[in-house]
């Protein structure tokens, strides 16, 4: 029976219903404020919502955070102490790009550094294949015995 | 539990959909396939004998599925547009990342088993890949059925399920990876080529696949394992992605028109350059229109992405115009060698041009998509892109097992009617749920998307309309990957005992 309220609590969860996200009495009146807010809520996750941004989600926290949002915009703050603060209040969590620091070392520098060894292994192949080394050694004495025999059946004779 | 209910839930409402009922099916048929390269991956290094012929026997198995995926991965992503509500097209949820790994490798290994075909060349990289491909299809399942990750797409899961399912993937993906890492040294390596090379550039191709599926896996399983580390819980979403995915794709479709054009073993890059000038005129074209006509601030990113699928596209034209002499020979020439071509030619310039095609519609929709969000009454207009729609009421309707509310919208373009909308809501008694369904109109390759929100006590109700330019690209592009693919899929060569051609037809059979 527990097996069973989890699934439909899952489905209960799941559930996206009707997708409303920005409301029109959200909408600042300042166009580029306005639209600093969007940017800004596509890069802040709905906590409560199964992977979704705060942009595109109907639920009423993710309605909280955005008015939020618009609200310390228009008291003057910068994008950047935006997310400061709600970092400050919700962690690191509610970024859905988390920042480059020791902890998510790997996560950003993974597919660079994979890209750049890929390129460099690839390079270096390259060169060692292209260096003169690659030409065949000389034909010994004896090899060279057998070809004059192949070449040339008189020689056979001998 | 102990008694059937007696009326059950329903299907929730927003599965109930031909969209979603088609995308799945053809999702798993692209996975399970991708299972056939894997045996043969696996029979490879047990008999510890590889060569071409090997690569002959998989490409069509790994072609099949990789053309499933792909109209898989496009059904799924047009079903979410326009049912999820809010009109995008891609979301970065890691159900769609499960379906884009296995669909970058298996991307990657078309591309390697067709070197290994030609060359005997990269035979154990392909070996390689045909078992990330399967194993990566596997690891989706995992992920997605198992409920270790949160997404939108999680419908039903369950945590029993997740340790079977977890059970059969160490032992594919344990003893694929273990098998191959005991024989794989064993495998002789053949055909050496130059840097410069259409191997080289498929090598290319492959490093570029590989870090994208890579970074789609990291992106995917790191806020896992760092919480299960160290507890510290992080987000991983789209804006991460699109940041790493654009470098990575740029490059890898801009060396895509070179590579046909490359001869094997030792290629000319400046004649393949030279043979572009074409595609890199149009591409030059593209960029200096694009920049004339929108001037209103965009992104200066936005240019140049269209000129990269104008010069995909018209690099994917000038492959064939290139083989079959195209305005250098007599016309009668080009229609022989046009009907001499391979099928699998045609295939591979349908399916580069529908690159270019995706690539056109997601700049197009990232960068000039527009919108509203407004409270109507009826009656009342608003205008967008030069439509104006003008909100006529609201309706009451009954479906087959739900109840709907319909806002009715005439659409004008300059001052023309040119059609109804009609968004609605939706509620489903027996789940005791509402969803919206967003009306669309086709214009061409472009879209209005129309979305209804609340409706509040004065009468009006809050809209969200959308123009999506060029949006259809997005997924006709796919159409024709999967086609190409499809194309390439019934060249003669792959054909069973097909016989040569032959000059006149056989003898009729006797009646």
């Amino acid at each position: 029976m527990r097996r069973w309220a989890f699934v439909i609590l899952i489905f209960a969860l799941s559930i996206a219903g009707p997708v409303r996200a920005v409301q029109p009495d959200e909408v600042l009146k300042d166009a580029t404020l306005e639209a600093r807010a969007r940017n800004l809520s596509r890069e802040l996750r709905c906590m409560v919502c199964q992977n979704q941004s705060i942009d595109d989600s109907e639920a009423p926290l993710a309605r909280d955070l955005r008015l939020l949002v618009r609200e310390r915009l228009t008291k003057g703050d910068s994008d950047q102490q935006v997310l400061d603060f709600l970092v400050a209040r919700y962690g690191e969590f509610v970024l859905l790009k988390p920042p480059f620091e020791r902890h998510t070392l790997l996560l950003w520098g993974l597919p660079p550094l994979v890209l750049m060894g890929g390129l460099l292994g690839l390079w270096m192949r390259a060169r060692r294949h292209s260096s003169p080394h690659q030409a065949p050694d000389a034909l010994s004495e004896e090899e060279q015995r057998r070809l004059s025999t192949l070449v040339d059946p008189a020689a056979r004779d001998h | 539990m102990e008694q059937a209910p007696f009326e059950g839930r329903d299907l929730n409402p927003i599965l109930q959909d031909i969209g979603l009922a088609i995308h799945p099916p053809l999702l798993y048929l692209g996975y399970v396939g991708f299972s056939i390269a894997f045996s043969f991956a696996i029979a490879a290094l047990i008999e510890g004998r590889i060569d071409a012929a090997w690569a002959r026997w998989v490409r069509p198995w790994t072609l099949a599925a990789w053309m499933f995926l792909t109209a898989g991965i496009a059904m799924g992503s047009y079903w979410a547009y326009y049912e999820l509500g809010w009109g995008g097209f891609w979301f970065w949820d890691p159900v769609e990342n499960a379906s884009l790994m296995p669909w970058l490798a298996g991307t990657a290994l078309l591309h390697s088993a067709v070197v290994m075909e030609k060359r005997n060349a990269l035979k154990i990289w392909t070996l390689l890949l045909a078992i990330l491909a399967f194993s990566l299809s596997l690891i989706g399942t995992f992920l997605v059925r198992s409920g270790v990750l949160t997404s939108v797409h999680t419908f039903a899961n369950d945590p029993a399920r997740g340790v079977f399912i977890l059970a059969i993937l160490v032992v594919f993906i344990g003893g694929g990876l273990a098998l191959f890492a005991w024989r794989a040294p064993l495998l002789k390596q053949g055909g050496l080529f130059a840097p410069i090379s259409r191997e080289g550039a498929l090598v290319l191709n492959n490093l570029f696949l590989t870090t994208a599926c890579l970074t789609v896996l990291v992106g995917t399983l790191y806020p896992l394992a760092l919480e299960a580390l160290t507890g510290e819980k992080i987000s991983v979403g789209a804006p991460f992605f699109n940041l790493t995915f654009a470098p990575l794709f740029i490059p890898l479709m801009f060396a895509m028109p070179f590579g046909p054009l490359m001869a094997w073993k030792r290629g000319d890059i400046l004649g393949a350059a030279q043979r572009l000038t074409v595609a890199f005129g149009a591409g030059i074209v593209a960029v200096a229109a694009t920049f004339a006509v929108a001037s209103q601030g965009s992104a200066w990113l936005a240019p140049f992405g269209i000129g990269l699928a104008f010069f995909v596209m018209m690099g994917a034209v000038t492959d064939i115009v290139e083989r079959v002499g195209l305005f250098r020979e007599p016309l009668s020439t080009v229609r022989r060698r046009g009907s001499g071509l391979p099928r699998s030619v045609w295939g591979t310039a349908l399916a580069h041009f529908g690159v270019g095609v995706t690539l056109l519609g997601i700049v197009s929709v990232a960068t000039w998509a527009s919108e509203r969000i407004v409270a109507l009454k009826p009656s009342q207009t608003i205008s967008l892109a030069g439509y104006d729609l003008t909100f006529d009421g609201l309706a009451q309707r009954a479906g087959p097992n739900y109840r709907e509310a319909v806002a009715r919208f005439t659409v004008r373009e300059a001052g023309i009617p040119v059609g109804l909308m009609e968004p609605s809501k939706r509620d489903f008694a027996s789940r005791t749920t509402t969803t919206t369904e967003a009306a669309l109109m086709t214009r061409g390759v472009s879209q209005l998307y129309l979305s209804l929100g609340d409706t509040s006590g004065d009468g009006s109700i809050s809209v969200r309309l959308y123009y999506k330019p060029n949006v259809l690209l997005i997924w006709l592009g796919a159409v024709a990957m999967a086609i190409g693919g499809g194309l390439s899929l019934s060249d003669r060569r792959l054909r069973v005992g097909a016989p040569k051609p032959a000059a006149k037809p056989a003898m009729l059979p006797a009646e």
